[in-house]
């Protein structure tokens, strides 16, 4: 089974065609968060969970920030709903 | 905006956004933030002086599901101004960064309060 790093890329990349795309798993740094605990259907404590993301698509290019998020929140629904809690974005359009 | 008008929480969220005109959701309190990335946006509003006020969504969990149902945003923590959506930590980072949200927050006429 892939695991959720190489889902994300994959989705992404198919996505966006970025011309950069770099994904950290911060999950780590985050598990004992108190608010784990306290979310039933998110992700059991072992990682996956916070990831940071700088991505340089073209297709970021004429959008704005809430947009650009909304794009890549949509292309990760699926990871969201199960149990992605996390995603720092840093989204630029080439030449930004 | 998915505003599917069914939804329990989005009557108390409306209403918040509207009488607030700074208004964060959040985990954990502004005096104890349960996150480090609300904790990040309390310290961003704190240091623009604005007033500002929060909701703590590990308390309410039909608001803490209505809120991202609300705003079609899948995170915590998420700030509205003046009943917009702004956006979540690194949006408002970035913004705070770069100047824009305190243009923000001239052009909405929200005077700071205190001198940080």
């Amino acid at each position: 089974m892939t695991n959720r790093t190489d889902r994300i890329r994959a989705v992404l990349t198919s996505a966006f065609a970025p011309e950069v795309l770099e994904l950290k798993d911060d999950s780590a740094k985050h598990a004992n968060h108190a608010h784990r605990m306290s979310e039933p259907g998110h992700a059991p404590a072992v990682g996956e969970t916070h990831y940071r993301l700088a991505m340089i698509s073209a297709k970021f290019a004429g959008m704005n920030r809430v947009a650009r998020s909304r794009a890549v929140h949509e292309a990760l629904d699926a990871e969201f709903k199960s149990g992605l809690h996390a995603l720092a974005l840093d989204l630029k359009a080439p030449g930004e | 905006m998915s505003q599917t008008t069914d939804n329990p929480a989005f009557t108390a969220i409306k209403a918040s956004i509207t009488e607030n005109p700074v208004m964060l959701f959040m985990k954990g309190t502004a005096m104890f933030p349960q996150c480090g990335f609300s904790a990040r946006v309390v310290q961003i509003l704190t240091h623009s002086g604005v007033p500002f006020k929060t909701a703590n969504v590990l308390e309410d969990a039909e608001l803490r599901d209505g809120i991202k149902a609300f705003s079609n945003w899948p995170t915590i923590p998420q700030l509205y101004v003046k009943g917009e959506f702004v956006g979540g930590c690194d949006i408002v980072t970035e913004m705070f960064q770069s100047g824009e949200l305190q243009t923000l927050f001239e052009q909405n006429g929200i005077a700071k309060t205190a001198a940080t």
